[in-house]
């Protein structure tokens, strides 16, 4: 955690994945609403801040690129560049390059990002084009319009220039010739400010820069020459082709490296792609850094501040308080001192742990994208709607829920949503429904994948299941079991690998993570009407699975964790004297201890007839605890218990249940320890030959 | 704020041509039949940008560029002139006047667009 400290790149990373966002959800808004004003500005504030904070902090590259993409955007807020479907395209390409340029800067092949900006390019001057001759055919005589040029193939050249001392005077721009240079390809400027005089000899109306450009372009050597051409004769030029440079590295007129350089550019300058291969960044790549910073809600540090703040006020009239007399009065002074320190750092942990708390709205909007993308790789017509975006979950949880989600996602569009035409003979929307939806139901979060697609296969699962041994031929199984069974590893019902679902991982891996998160999953089908997996997720990490058990009228928790076996306790152990009779069950060849929890914590009443007894166990030791019934397993979010409970050490906790009913958590080792301890007793006072009394086998 | 583009031209046609081409892609365009409106209007408010013809009555682009630049305001502003020689030398005198570059006519006006834009950052 990380919330005013840092390094600062760090932060633009974090603010990054924001604009990233940003830029995003402003380009798939752009596709249902091209001419939405806000939306443009708000795409383009996105880019503008990527570039010039990007620059801030030494992201050079990035800020280069992403000043490309800006220009572009500028002329489309401006309306100079409508809004098309393939600038959408290309622009969220370029998105995905920029994440990269932060990322993995050093993965980044250069030619790829020329590639975007050249496609880039394309999508615009197509548009400027069709504008100018409209234009042209008003105003002037048109020029010939002439077809598109096939693609040229990228050239690297070495320009190295000098304007005249006057072009200052006679307004010449080199920032903007550099400009429509880099406008050109993509490249890098390197300026030679070694003439600058001192300040005594500085004429500030002359240029004593000298510039070196590495560009990279499909045009025309001439094409750079016209930049030149107002002040073509007093300018030194030079432009030298990059690959030619490499087979003369000695023409090195600045004093800078561009031998090595020149060769590494070069040469893959020659093999760029048609199509540019660019890998698509997913959403949540960069975790490292964003798990290293959290961005709070103000009203959380506020309320944390105050709390610090009383609590620093507390400590001083406690200190007080030391320091004075030790009559009874004090003592009364004490105790209130130490109440409310107490309120304080309770409510500090409650504060603390809602810091962590961040809605899931920042997850669910990484997958319109990957709807998107999902949906043109397919083919399908696939809309995103999702609910509850604004239901919190701890930050660690959301990060960890993006691969399975992601996973759900790609499971439901390849297999569960059909193809348009398949959908509209069945009599459905053409456009299939993805809903995502997250509620808080008790102390869990549900996250649900709905698809309205044709459903789970149930007789084909049937056959794998039977194919694979998880299932007896001919075997009676409820619909709703069988369905589960996709979650058995190595289960896949696809006929085909796919691209999209088929990568070796299964829906068992989905359940293994969220199982690792303290979760469960299921799924629930209805043949052609689409399918249902819901995960259910603890609010944070502070919550265990339990089984839950009655005794009397009381119910108790055992971690899941901690329990070894459940067994049966037999008649004749039942009718034995309870109390302090000695008690041990003979389990896989091991004598194990029991408590009667009815004893142990006086709870009223008769047992009943048949009573269980759950073996715990911590490491190796294990005890036996005899209960009225196991209720089930429980889902637990662990309270503390009050300071008034302080000593009990038989409970770790307490919970409330969905009834509002309290159930304590039981402290295991400490229970085993008690247990142990006791047969210790009974072994060594009570019977000293070691015979044990009560003692049954289970098989 | 968009930048102002000052066009000097006598021809009310070729005034329309510029005016189309640069207006629609937010620049400001002021408008002088001649070079002495145009020394007037240059002076009424800054300008970022001077497109002057040559051939002019009143005052010609030479000497419409040569008194723009005495002023301290224009120093350094670029000034395009527009005509329909191709003569090197005319070239030389204008820049010697104090041009920063020009435009052969007829433009397209893609050409127009990107030569403004290479002296406008």
């Amino acid at each position: 955690m990380n919330i005013l400290a840092g390094d600062p790149a760090d932060i633009f990373r974090q603010e990054a994945d924001e604009l990233f966002v940003q830029l995003e959800t402003a380009l798939l808004d752009l596709e249902t609403s091209p001419g939405d004003k806000e939306t443009i500005a708000s795409a383009f504030r996105a880019l503008h801040t990527i570039k010039g904070s990007g620059a801030m902090f030494g992201f050079d590259a990035l800020a280069r690129f992403t000043h490309r993409v800006e220009s572009v955007f500028d002329r489309v807020r401006n309306g100079e560049v409508p809004v098309t479907p393939a600038l959408i395209g290309v622009t969220l390409t370029a998105r995905d390059h920029m994440r990269q340029l932060i990322d993995a800067p050093g993965r980044v092949v250069p030619e790829v990002g020329a590639a975007i900006l050249h496609d880039l390019d394309q999508v615009v001057s197509g548009q400027v084009d069709g504008g100018v001759r409209r234009l042209a055919a008003v105003a002037a005589p048109a020029p010939v319009a002439l077809p598109p040029p096939p693609p040229e193939p990228v050239h690297g050249y070495r320009i190295d220039f000098a304007l005249p001392a006057n072009a200052f005077l006679l307004g010449s721009n080199p920032v903007a010739m550099i400009r429509e240079m880099l406008e050109m390809g993509s490249g890098q400027v390197r300026c030679d400010a070694s003439d600058v005089p001192g300040v005594d000899g500085l004429d500030p109306e002359r240029c004593y820069l000298r510039w070196e450009i590495m560009l990279h372009t499909d045009q025309p050597v001439e094409a750079i020459e016209d930049v030149f051409l107002f002040i073509r004769n007093e300018t030194q030029l030079t432009i030298e082709p990059l690959a030619e440079l490499a087979v003369t590295p000695e023409v090195t007129p600045l004093p800078v490296e561009p031998e090595s350089e020149a060769v590494e550019m070069a040469v893959p300058a020659v093999m760029v792609p048609e199509e540019p291969t660019v890998v698509p960044v997913t959403a949540g790549a960069n975790r490292s850094a964003s798990d290293s910073v959290i961005k709070v809600n103000s009203d959380r540090v506020n309320s944390l501040m105050n709390q610090v703040g009383e609590l620093v006020i507390v400590q001083s009239r406690l200190k007080q308080m030391a320091h004075s007399g030790q009559d009874e009065l004090s003592l009364v002074a004490l105790r209130a001192v130490v109440e409310e320190m107490g309120r304080l750092v309770t409510e500090l942990r409650e504060t603390t742990k809602g810091i962590r708390m961040v809605p899931i709205g920042s997850l669910f909007s990484r997958f319109r994208r990957v709807v998107r993308d999902l949906s043109r790789e397919l083919g399908k017509q696939v809309r995103l709607e999702t609910k509850g975006e604004e239901t919190e979950l701890d930050k660690t949880m959301v990060e960890s829920l993006n691969d399975p989600l992601v996973h759900l996602i790609r499971n439901a569009m390849d297999h569960g949503i059909e193809s348009a035409g398949l959908r509209r003979s069945a009599g459905k929307p053409e456009e299939g429904v993805l809903l995502l939806t997250a509620t808080h139901v008790g102390g869990q979060v549900l996250i649900t994948v709905d698809d309205d697609g044709k459903g789970l296969n149930l007789a084909r699962i049937r056959t794998k299941a039977e194919e694979r041994g998880l299932l007896a031929p001919g075997v009676e199984i409820a619909d709703g079991e069988l369905a589960q069974l996709i979650f058995h590893p190595g289960f896949s019902t696809a006929q085909s690998v796919t691209g999209i679902s088929g990568r070796g991982v299964g829906m068992d891996v989905v359940k293994r993570s969220i199982e690792a998160l303290r979760g469960s999953v299921d799924v629930t089908s209805q043949p052609g009407v689409g399918c249902r997996v819901t995960l259910r997720l603890p609010l944070t990490l502070a919550i265990i699975d339990g089984l839950l058990l009655k005794v009397g009228e009381e119910r108790y928790i055992v971690p899941l964790s901690n329990i070894d076996a459940i067994v049966e306790l037999a008649e004749a152990e039942r009718d034995a004297p309870s109390g302090e009779g000695n008690h041990f069950l003979f389990i896989r060849d091991e004598l194990v201890p029991f408590l009667h929890l009815r004893d142990l914590f006086a709870v009223p009443g008769a047992p009943p007839e048949h009573e269980k007894v759950v073996i715990v166990v911590v490491g190796k030791r294990r005890i036996g605890l005899v209960v009225d019934q196991i209720l089930g397993d429980h889902q637990t979010v662990i309270k503390s218990l009050s300071r008034l409970h302080a000593d009990v050490r038989s409970f770790s906790g307490a919970t409330i249940l969905g009834d509002g009913r309290v159930a304590l958590i039981l402290e295991i080792d400490h229970l085993i320890e008690f247990g142990q301890q006791r047969e210790e007793r009974m072994r060594n006072l009570l019977d000293p030959f070691g015979k044990g009394g009560h003692e049954f086998h289970v098989r | 704020m968009s930048k102002v583009i000052l066009s000097v031209d006598d021809s009310p046609s070729m005034r329309q041509s510029i005016k189309l081409t640069l207006a629609v892609r937010g620049y400001r365009i002021i408008e002088a039949v001649d070079g002495l409106d145009g020394l007037d209007k240059a002076q009424q408010q800054p300008v970022d940008l001077v497109i002057t013809d040559l051939n002019m009555p009143r005052m010609g682009g030479l000497e419409f560029i040569d008194a723009l630049r005495q002023l301290p305001d224009y120093k350094g502003v670029p000034i395009l002139f527009v005509t329909t020689e191709t003569d090197e030398a005319l070239r030389a005198r204008a820049r010697e006047a104090g041009a920063t570059g020009w435009l052969t006519k007829p433009f397209a006006p893609e050409v127009l667009l990107k030569v403004v834009r290479r002296l406008l950052e």
